[in-house]
């Protein structure tokens, strides 16, 4: 087989072709609250996001008509309703097929995607993984509550075995997917985790996964207070969250729990092992350049994949959060217009003109 | 020892090329068709190959054909029976020695009738063994032996090719053999082989020898004593190219974006037999044409689906299995009434069936195959090159009407092929987009001042269509989705009221493509015909072929071709209220007959074959005599325009 060699297109950042407001015009949270009453439960975490989202996207300075939404089904997937940007409520896991159509068509749009665990990992768990091996630029925003709340209490893909919900009385026995080592196994390109209730670390997330040019999965914690509720307190409670969370921050060590207030440091601290693996020690009792210094651009995502490990399987009491990778690669959509565009340069004369020249191309004779 | 060869006048001749799936029997036929184009003859063909790539080699079910029929006439199948087989292996005898009439020529290769080939064909002797005497089962055919693939070998032995290699080129020296007999143009081959094996000298080189070898192998032996002539047929005037239904298919898509002004973006899926669609449309570039080869039916439609909200002309192509696994996003592209093409090259079913094989059994499922009232306008080609018109029109309806459209052609429309009048640019309708670009609807805020807003739902009252408006267009932000909307706003409704509503607006929109349609067409030259002949997509031929018969043999009939499956033409009832009896050839067991009945309350009878080919018109030419003769309450008798005649013959049009 022929294989071409097909450059390496200049890679920019994630919203640099989509048109951004002029000189003195703002935006606010406001401009971006459609008409339409949301309707999620009382308590819900999407609320939060929502909120997050509407706040953070006038920071992006782009035109309101150049964004768009795309969810799937589920009760995150009403999102787009709620904005009043364009927006898509599509088909139970197909958002980011819809998604990626719109974003390959178009250069100038900024594409997101709102989906669930269930949406996006079990039935839709096929066009996931392709968005992200083939990284079309746009942001999903995967809200993991680790049930089926819209169906009523399922369990769901991400959900713990021995789960008891309306379909496994008896436990459920499905082994759960982690979506962030689900993402890195598919070659994602963006991958990051944060929660729904930390307003300052989610839209900090919000920000640079648009700003990354390809496909961006940011997986949100998301408490579903009805079917699930508690789900993620270890992460949110005051009291043991800095022994449950694991902040991944470029560049610097990864450490966690109890912080010394001289160092900096953590208590415990992620190392790695004679065999390459990672894993948690106790910080007092390594060296300092035995600390694991994270690294999101490592072009190798086994580290980042090792990392996405020390997630808990099973109920949530500990969790690595932040930007596990961010590397460049060029786009599907940027390379699919550029083939384009490189053979619309080299035509010559109107449409019409070449489609008569197309239709009478070969073997023809005239008759009369 | 030349001799004077006698030269035979014939009308029309049916050859069919058989051989084992690696013996480039398609790539023969194909040649020959294109000598046959260009010599002026009127032609249909008919590829029929395995859906194994390579099947066990030697054996029945790795047997590919290609059958012409060339004609000095007007001529709309591609016949029933051949006249002349080529066969190049035991197995490919025994497949189609059935098929042939007494009186057929049979051309074989005889260095393949090996005691390892017939073992694998289940012949228990060799056939050719007993040419004459008691057993022979080739009694009553012309049979000639040659040994094409020793000829060939020793006719390309100056290239200096393997054997294995040089044995191969023996199809081109079956075509020129055959291209001797019919007195075809040598020209054109001898120009594509220049251009397909421009890189590779020798076996250019062979190919040609081998080709010319078998030209002269007729014109200097003996074995050939009779050339025929099958002058040009009278053909419109015109530009015509020979071609498939899948490239025509594939034009039309690109024509629908030139006259639409519109990028035309595929979202597709690997399947036999449409994916030639998405070959053919990736190399058009050039024309602003996207191909995205996606993960799978789903995404390839979901893609699409993607691209016609932001404004793109989006086509998915398939065959029913993939329609089977779109049909949700079929669903939200009629709710969210998205401009989309969703081309259905239908093939033998249900499940995986027949991949290579031709069947029209998706009528229903494009008609009803979602769940709720989800309507869909249904468009289907009646034969090869009419497939481009049909995409152009069905590009038409989607864009106009704000509709996922169907385009059902069939693995016989994909791979035949027929002469086409190539149409001139100006003759294809204009599509306008017509993007929405300011709002259109008024209101007054909270606190009473007048507000102008964009309302995706508020409809063009002649058509029932809605703004498209696309990202990137400021101030008509809004969101759709498959949830019901709300009547103008498009708002979330779960309203009982407006859900009503709201179904029989879809209803009545798709209903109301009917109005932009032409009267529909009978033929019913005398005007007294008691019978009407109705079909669908590639069954026009042979229906078209049948009826020529029945005429022929001093019998009166009308047939009528719908291209519009849903809606139905508006004068449709009408028409076969004036007809005594209505008679629905159909590859299926019988889908357009049951919407008929069920729209018309017409007692409409099936004429149904599901064998994976086109319908014979012979045989149906006899069920359309014995219709005849019961609306008429007489005997018919069509003689030898019916299948016991003494040729197999299709008849020009009476005049």
């Amino acid at each position: 087989m022929t294989t071409i060699d097909l450059g390496n297109p200049s890679l920019r950042s994630g919203t640099e072709l989509v048109p951004s407001l002029a000189e003195g015009e703002t935006q606010t949270g406001k401009d971006f609250s459609s008409d339409q009453e949301v309707r999620w439960c009382p308590g819900c975490g999407d609320y939060a996001v929502l909120k997050a989202v509407q706040s953070f996207l006038p920071d992006l300075g782009l035109r309101r008509e150049n964004i768009v939404f795309v969810s799937g089904i589920g009760c995150s997937s009403r999102f787009p309703y709620y904005l009043d940007t364009y927006g898509m409520h599509s088909i139970h896991g197909r958002a980011p097929s819809i998604a990626t159509g719109i974003a390959t068509a178009r250069e100038d749009l900024n594409v997101w995607v709102v989906t669930g665990d269930g949406d996006a990992l079990s039935i839709g768990g096929n066009h996931l993984i392709h968005a992200l091996r083939r990284n079309v630029n746009m942001t999903i925003l995967l809200f993991n509550n680790r049930i089926y709340g819209l169906t009523k209490g399922q369990y769901s893909p991400t959900s713990e075995t021995g789960k008891v919900t309306k379909s496994t009385p008896v436990g459920s026995i499905d082994h759960p997917f982690n979506p962030v080592s689900l993402a890195l196994g598919a070659e994602a390109s963006f991958v990051a985790r944060t929660i729904d209730s930390d307003r300052k670390h989610l839209t900090a997330v919000l920000a640079a996964a648009a700003a990354h040019r390809g496909t961006s999965l940011v997986e949100i914690y998301q408490n579903c207070p009805i079917f699930n509720d508690g789900a993620f307190d270890a992460i949110k409670d005051n009291d043991t969250k800095a022994h449950a969370i694991i902040p991944l921050v470029h560049g610097e060590p990864i450490t966690f729990g109890t912080r010394d207030e001289a160092t900096g440091l953590g208590d415990k601290a992620l190392v790695r092992t004679a065999s390459g693996a990672i894993e948690v020690a106790d910080t007092a009792a390594v060296a300092a350049d035995a600390i694991l210094v994270h690294d999101a651009q490592n072009p190798d995502p086994s580290t980042a994949f090792a990392i996405s490990r020390l997630t808990d399987a099973g109920y949530l009491n500990r969790s690595p959060i932040g930007i596990f990778r961010q590397v460049d690669r060029p786009t599907y959509d940027d390379q699919a217009r550029a083939q384009v565009a490189d053979a619309v340069a080299k035509v010559q004369g109107s449409p019409e003109d070449r489609l008569a020249a197309l239709i009478n191309a070969g073997d023809t004779w005239t008759v009369g | 020892m030349s001799q004077t060869k006698q030269v035979k006048q014939l009308d029309r001749v049916i050859i069919r090329f058989a051989g084992d799936s690696g013996d480039g029997m398609q790539l023969t036929g194909d040649r020959f068709t294109q000598e046959s184009a260009v010599f002026g003859n009127d032609l249909v063909t008919l590829p029929n190959f395995p859906a194994e790539i390579r099947a066990p080699q030697g054996t029945i079910p790795g047997v590919s054909s290609f059958q012409i029929h060339f004609a000095d006439h007007d001529i709309l199948t591609a016949g029933d029976r051949p006249d002349v087989l080529v066969a190049m292996n035991p197995a490919a005898l025994k497949a189609n020695l059935g098929d042939l009439p007494k009186g057929a020529t049979i051309i074989v290769d005889t260095h393949d009738f090996t005691k390892r080939n017939l073992d694998k064909a289940g012949y228990s002797s060799n056939p050719l063994d007993k040419l004459g005497e008691v057993d022979d089962i080739l009694a009553g055919f012309q049979v000639q032996p040659v040994d094409l693939t020793g000829i060939t070998v020793e006719a390309v032995k100056e290239f200096g090719l393997s054997r294995k290699d040089a044995a191969r080129a023996k199809n081109m020296f079956a075509l020129g053999l055959l291209s001797w007999m019919y007195g075809r143009p040598t020209e054109p081959t001898i120009a594509f082989l220049e251009k397909k094996f421009a890189k590779v000298a020798d076996i250019l080189g062979a190919n040609i020898a081998a080709f010319k070898a078998g030209w002269n192998y007729g014109e200097t032996t003996e074995t050939f004593v009779v050339q025929y002539e099958i002058k040009p047929a009278t053909m419109a005037a015109g530009t015509y190219r020979n071609i498939t239904g899948n490239l025509a298919l594939s034009y039309g898509l690109v024509a629908a974006g030139v006259r639409s002004e519109l990028p035309v973006f595929l979202g597709s899926y690997p399947i036999t037999p449409a994916s030639d669609i998405l070959h053919e449309l990736s190399k058009h570039k050039g024309f602003g044409v996207t191909t995205l080869q996606a993960e799978d039916e789903i995404a390839g439609i979901g893609a699409a689906i993607g691209a016609a909200f932001a404004g793109q002309l989006a086509v998915t192509t398939t065959s029913g299995p993939g329609i089977a696994l779109k049909s949700e996003a079929i669903g939200l592209a009629v709710m969210t009434e998205l401009p989309l093409l969703v081309v259905n090259v239908q093939r033998g079913g249900p499940s995986t069936g027949l991949p290579t094989k031709t069947e029209q059994a998706d009528l229903l499922q494009a008609m009803y195959g979602r769940n709720g009232e989800a309507p869909v306008p249904i468009v289907a080609p009646q034969s090869p090159g009419d497939c481009f018109a049909a995409a152009v029109e069905a590009a038409r309806i989607a864009i106009t009407y704000r509709t996922p459209v169907f385009l059902l052609s069939d693995g016989y429309l994909a791979n035949g092929s027929e002469p086409w009048a190539i149409p001139s640019i100006d003759a294809l309708p204009k599509i306008d987009a017509n993007f929405a670009t300011e709002p259109n609807h008024s209101t007054t805020n909270a606190k009473g001042e007048p507000v102008e807003e964009f309302w995706p739902y508020l409809r063009d009252e002649t058509t029932l269509a809605r703004p498209w408006a696309i990202p990137g267009t400021a101030g008509l932000e809004h969101r759709i989705g498959g949830l019901e909307k709300g009547e103008g706003h498009g708002n979330i409704s779960y309203d009982p009221a407006n859900h009503d509503r709201m179904v029989r607006i879809r209803a009545e929109k798709v209903q109301r493509i009917a109005d932009s349609l032409p009267p529909l067409e009978v033929d019913d030259p005398s005007g007294e015909a008691k019978v009407l002949v109705i079909g669908w997509g590639s069954t026009y031929g042979p229906i078209g072929a049948a009826c020529r018969r029945v005429r022929r043999a001093g019998y009166n009939v009308a047939q009528a071709h719908l291209r519009h499956l849903n809606p139905f033409p508006n004068d449709l009832g009408d028409i076969l209220k004036r007809y005594d009896k209505v008679l629905v050839p159909e590859m299926n067991l019988g889908q357009l007959s049951r919407l008929l009945r069920a729209e018309y309350l017409v007692d409409a009878i099936g004429y149904n074959h599901v064998y994976g080919l086109p319908l014979k018109a012979a045989e149906l030419a006899e069920a359309v005599g014995a219709l005849v003769g019961q609306a008429e309450g007489r005997d018919v008798d069509l003689g030898e325009h019916g299948t016991n005649a003494p040729a197999d013959h299709e008849e020009a049009p009476a005049r």
